[in-house]
């Protein structure tokens, strides 16, 4: 097994270590941890995180990791999302025909609908109780308050996400629902009207509703959602990492005994510029 | 002297001595961080990186699984000229709809959400408490007499002011208030007092929001048919 781990491990260095990799990764294989630090200094998407992460905050029993879900379910709603588009026409009738075939026509069709429903399902149930945590733990307090604003904009976002996309399979279920909205926003002293003609592109729900809820669906809102997300996820490195509640040291080492190992090394050089 | 080496030297400037400036100190046990502690840390490559990537894959794997069972509901196609009995918007928003059942439009659905929404934005600006002292920690006497009376009067504006009184509400008004009292006297009242006298007002607030919206969503999803009458769902089923 051991000399198995170690011929992978050589044949990725071989292939990392040249040119062409080194172009692309300027920092060799991640073994010392000057080159795990480098992961997260030069990679683009890694740099989001801190380089070094408290111990206790890593643990499930700290976060149950419900803002981890909630990112993992918008993942899996894109990648799904964009395969659903390769079949599907915002316009009456196809719109539903659309969903006729992806059940019947279209390999694996239903089982990548059904996958992006339920994970829907699930992504509403997830920041909901990631928000619920958070308030427990008191992380909305200073200096966190605008994470947590961000978070909310991030719950409705997903409401709007949600609702939007009810609309798309144009069947019974879509189209009723969505009109109990639309009748909810049409009761807004003075600007109802209006904002119920913006919504539906018209007076009733029609074919031009479904297009700007399409549009709404795969292009606005989703381009909020990451925007804020990554803000969001960014945050949390800059206010100093997760709230824990404080610790003792004794804590500390019940944790530790957990068969944890402890790089030795330091993350950078310890060089603090004074005056 | 430095003009005829082939590399830079260090040289002292004219001015060291009238000025000295210190460039920078080199330590030994000093942290980015801007709270430093003495808490273990690991590094994010590997120890965070992997837990995420088992986060996403035990995830995608329980999707799938329901995914492979459970079909997601498609009905015939959409017609305007036939509405179903009840129309029901997704389970996420039917603690919404069941407030249609006692407040005009105008008030279930655009000033109610606006409030929530508003309210959960503003919490961290709100926190005058930020210690999190608990509700009845100071002359709890005059704290119960304080908070019975504004739970009853929150209570009657729920009971009085919709079409019919709402009592998912107004009922979980109650449910809290008694709650939060057991902490007024926790020697009398056991585990639960213990419990309930660490709780601040921001906490008796949140869990007076997260019950209500828990009632009202289940009610809508599984006690309403149609009419928005009131169903049981082992005798009538789901609507």
């Amino acid at each position: 097994m051991r000399a198995v781990t170690q011929y992978a491990r050589s044949l990725l260095a071989r292939l990392t270590d040249n040119k062409v990799g080194r172009s692309m990764i300027r920092h060799g294989w991640a073994e010392t941890n000057r080159n795990r630090s480098l992961v997260v200094f030069s990679n683009f998407f890694l740099h989001i995180h801190p380089v070094k992460v408290r111990l206790r905050a890593i643990a499930f029993s700290q976060t149950y990791y419900l803002g981890g879900l909630s990112a993992v379910t918008a993942i899996l709603l894109t990648v799904t999302g964009l395969f659903l588009m390769f079949y599907y026409r915002p316009a009456v009738p196809q719109a539903y025909h659309d969903m006729k075939d992806l059940e019947f026509a279209v390999s694996a069709g239903i089982f990548i609908r059904n996958l992006h429903r339920w994970a829907a399902h699930a992504m509403v149930a997830l920041v909901f109780l990631h928000m619920i945590r958070v308030f427990f733990a008191g992380a909305y307090r200073p200096p966190r308050e605008f994470n947590w604003v961000i978070g909310v904009l991030l719950f409705v976002v997903t409401l709007l996400l949600s609702y939007t996309g009810y609309l798309l399979p144009w069947d019974q279920l879509a189209y009723w629902a969505v009109t109990v909205g639309t009748n909810m926003a049409d009761a807004t002293p003075v600007i109802g009207p209006k904002i119920k003609f913006l919504m539906l592109g018209g007076n009733a729900l029609s074919e031009n509703a479904l297009l700007r809820f399409y549009v709404l669906h795969c292009i606005l809102l989703p381009a909020v959602l990451y925007m804020l997300v990554a803000i969001h996820i960014w945050r949390i490195r800059k206010d100093g990492g997760i709230l824990l509640p404080p610790a003792s040291e004794h804590d500390y080492e019940k944790r530790s005994g957990k068969g944890y190992r402890f790089e030795a090394g330091r993350a950078v050089p310890d060089l603090e510029v004074k005056e | 002297m430095s003009e005829s080496a082939s590399t830079f030297a260090a040289v002292k400037g004219e001015d060291s001595q009238r000025d000295p400036v210190r460039l920078l100190v080199v330590q030994g046990e000093a942290r980015p961080p801007v709270d430093a502690t003495t808490e273990p840390m690991v590094m994010t490559v590997p120890h965070l990186l992997l837990r995420e990537l088992i986060t996403l894959l035990a995830a995608s794997l329980a999707l799938v699984l329901i995914s492979l069972i459970f079909n997601a509901p498609l009905e015939e196609i959409a017609n305007p000229e036939k509405t179903p009995n009840p129309a029901k918007a997704p389970w996420y928003f039917l603690g919404l709809q069941e407030l249609l059942h006692y407040y005009p439009p105008v008030i279930a659905g655009v000033i109610i959400p606006t409030l929530v929404i508003f309210a959960l934005i503003i919490v961290p600006y709100f926190d005058v408490n930020l210690k999190r002292k608990s509700l009845f920690e100071a002359n709890s006497g005059r704290t119960m007499a304080y908070w019975w009376t504004a739970m009853i009067l929150v209570s009657l504006l729920f009971l009085l002011s919709g079409k019919h009184p709402v009592w998912p509400i107004a009922g979980c008004v109650w449910a809290v208030a008694l709650l939060a009292s057991f902490g007024a006297a926790p020697k009398t009242w056991g585990a639960l007092g213990r419990w309930s006298a660490k709780k601040s007002l921001a906490y008796w607030v949140f869990y007076w929001f997260l019950l209500t919206t828990t009632a009202l969503t289940i009610i809508g999803t599984l006690f309403r048919g149609p009419g928005w009458s009131l169903t049981l769902p082992w005798r009538d089923g789901i609507y």
